[in-house]
């Protein structure tokens, strides 16, 4: 164990951890419920993450800052809904300008929380959940109670999520999951080399001290907010691909689970810890926890959202309890080892 | 005198009074029989259940938490009254099982925050997410009523003068609040407790019960409420409730509570409280949709923590007597 945690950080420990509970799950029920190792499960449990976790990858940078953005919901639902209807009436423009779009809108959308938040010094749960209903009665202005459907939409956009990328043995694997990982480990990548994603951390961990190190802030908090909204309307682009369907509740609720998927993921509420992988990592578990146990126990879908809130209570309390101590005794281990340095390479010298 | 009224008018409260006046005038000008007190009645009763949470919320955001699950307790309590009651449990029983489920939902809340020390928004997150889900779980997509006369007259019909339950519930309340936040010992502390959790414990504040009283006790008032919003709907779904911490939070905070805790008293709460309450009727009675209300909640929201941050900030900009280029 010692030796372990000289080598990985508690975080990347967390990562490894949930990798492991993911593979136990699956064996598990594998020996429950019959075929439920096979393609079709796969199939249904990627794509339904694809889109929690693109706007979980956003909404980690926001609370790596010690703030939170609860509006990301409605700016998917807000996003489908505009993007479907303006295909609807528009079916001849080209997938880079929709996706772009998408992008843009969001990133405005995002822009307003950022401006309140970094510049107003409204606390983000404020501001959001204030957006939250603000974005959502927009949508409901904008729609007059009509429904996009999948009829007016053009051929292109409903064939995305049946589109196979590439296969590995029987497993298709579906452009939306593909644009959901490589999200994931570009900005896993971006925040591990890139100044701006070092800053996020120091902002996080300890804001007056990254204020009198002279770094930009409140730019930086903003810039989070933007990218948060940017990537929840590439999510909302990629909800109207895979239901075609679009109501006025598009979305909905759907703030809840990415902030579970962060959570689980190993991020602190509180700012300066979590990774992108582990967003992903946290909706795959969430997801593959929810739609199992509704398979294997036979009960109504209802149990969605209770089995949702013991994850974030668990994930949240194991965080507390668990991690202090591993982080504890990582950082020992690797005093101890540093001390300890020249007698180790007499050990294991030549 | 004078003085000390121009100052009362510049704080907060003075605002939000001033406001409110303007909002009761223009509607009583729009709207003849506005100002009868049937018509207030009306109107309070509408939202009374959250205006009775928004008490209980008041302490939490003072004392520096926040609570986030409690739309979803007022929900769970409304759904045990109604799943119990039907399956012909005596609706007295099933009562007083809701206020525990209630009072149970909010230890357990304060149990992670002030126990094993869990930051309260995660914690109220999940329960938001979670008391919904155990209401789900219980009605399914079901609405449930059937609920005995009486329970329903509780709910619906006078009891007073022209004053239901609900209204007597929330005035008992609100003056129960007002005292317990200002003059008690308990009150004080919450105050303590918001500005500074060190100061508290250095001052033998018993900080983990203090949180673990207030949390449960604002999930037994939200499971109040929820059971007396059940009496006034007459049925109950597994949506009951939703989105009403929006609402709630927001009138707490309008009231010039500050997020932050620690700063923010009950008069300023009631008054803005009026101030949503007759505002939303004001709108409907100019024809603005629920939806928009909404948004005005909204806005009213964000409002109310920006423009005393930008206030602030022109303040420190410009100390008052200071004149600009009058230095060497």
């Amino acid at each position: 164990m010692r030796g372990l945690l000289r080598h990985l950080r508690p975080e990347q420990l967390r990562e490894l951890t949930l990798v492991l509970i993911i593979i136990a799950v699956v064996v598990f029920f594998a020996t429950q419920i019959p075929d439920f190792v096979s393609a079709r499960t796969f199939t249904r449990i990627s794509t339904s993450v694809a889109v929690v976790a693109v706007v979980a990858v956003g909404q980690t940078l926001v609370v790596l800052t010690r703030n939170i953005d609860l509006s990301v919901g409605s700016i998917v639902g807000l996003v489908a809904y505009f993007v479907g209807t303006l295909l609807v009436n528009e079916p001849t423009l080209p997938a880079p300008v929709i996706i772009a779009l998408s992008l843009a809108i969001g990133a405005s959308l995002g822009a307003i929380n950022g401006l309140l938040v970094a510049y107003g010094r409204v606390p983000a749960i404020v501001t959001t959940l204030g957006t939250l209903a603000l974005f959502r009665v927009a949508l409901v202005e904008l729609s007059g109670a009509k429904t996009v459907t999948t009829s007016g939409l053009p051929g292109w956009l409903l064939d995305i999520p049946q589109v196979t990328l590439f296969s590995l043995g029987a497993v298709d694997v579906r452009p939306l999951v593909v644009l959901a990982v490589v999200i994931a480990i570009v900005f896993q990548l971006g925040l591990r080399y890139l100044p701006y994603g070092r800053r996020l951390f120091a902002i996080g961990s300890n804001p007056d001290a990254a204020r009198v190190a002279g770094f930009p802030v409140q730019r930086d908090i903003f810039g989070a907010f933007v990218l948060s909204g940017a990537l929840a309307g590439l999510a909302g682009f990629m909800f109207l691909a895979r239901f075609g369907n679009i109501t006025v509740v598009a979305g909905q609720g759907l703030e809840l689970e990415v902030v579970a998927a962060v959570v689980v993921g190993g991020a602190n509420i509180f700012g300066g810890v979590g990774s992108t992988i582990g967003a992903l990592l946290g909706a795959t578990l969430i997801d593959l926890l929810q739609q199992s146990l509704i398979r294997w126990l036979e009960v109504s879908e209802f149990l969605r959202d209770a089995i949702l809130g013991l994850l974030i209570l668990g994930a949240v309390a194991s965080d507390k309890v668990l991690m202090g101590r591993l982080r504890a005794i990582g950082l020992r281990a690797r005093r101890r080892s540093r001390d300890s340095v020249p007698a180790e390479e007499v050990a294991h010298g030549g | 005198m004078a003085a000390e009224f121009g100052r009362r008018l510049r704080s907060w409260e003075g605002l939000l009074l001033v406001i409110l006046l303007v909002v009761v005038a223009v509607n009583a000008s729009i709207a003849p029989g506005y100002l009868s007190v049937q018509n207030q009645v009306n109107l309070f009763q509408l939202s009374v259940e959250k205006a009775i949470v928004v008490l209980a919320m008041t302490f939490v955001i003072v004392s520096g938490e926040i609570d986030l699950s409690v739309a979803s307790v007022m929900g769970l309590a409304a759904v045990v009254v109604a799943t119990l009651s039907s399956q012909g449990t005596p609706t007295e029983v099933a009562i007083v099982v809701a206020l525990l489920v209630g009072a149970l939902c909010g230890l357990f809340n304060g149990f992670w925050i002030a126990i094993v020390g869990l930051p309260s928004l995660a914690v109220t997150l999940a329960g938001l997410i979670g008391y919904r889900g155990v209401a789900r779980l219980l009605i399914e997509d079901r609405s449930v009523g059937g609920f005995p006369a009486w329970f329903e007259d509780l709910g619906q019909q006078p009891i007073v003068g022209p004053f239901p339950l609900a209204l007597i519930v929330f005035a008992v309340l609100l003056v129960g609040a007002t005292v317990l936040l200002r003059s008690s010992a308990f009150g004080r502390y919450v105050y303590v407790l918001g500005n500074s959790q060190e100061v508290a414990r250095f001052s033998g504040v018993r900080v983990a019960r203090l949180r673990l009283s207030i949390f449960t006790l604002s999930g037994f008032v939200a499971a109040l409420a929820g059971i007396l919003l059940a009496a006034r709907l007459g049925a109950v779904r597994g949506s009951t409730a939703e989105g009403f911490e929006l609402d709630i939070i927001t009138m707490v905070l309008l009231g010039g509570v500050s997020i932050f805790g620690g700063r923010g008293t009950m008069p300023g709460v009631i008054l803005s409280i009026l101030l949503i309450l007759n505002l939303r009727n004001g709108l409907g009675l100019a024809n603005v949709t629920g939806n928009t209300q909404t948004g005005v909640i909204g806005v009213l929201l964000i409002l109310s923590v920006l423009i005393p941050n930008l206030v602030a900030a022109a303040r420190t900009r410009r100390p008052r007597g200071q004149v600009e280029g009058g230095q060497p």
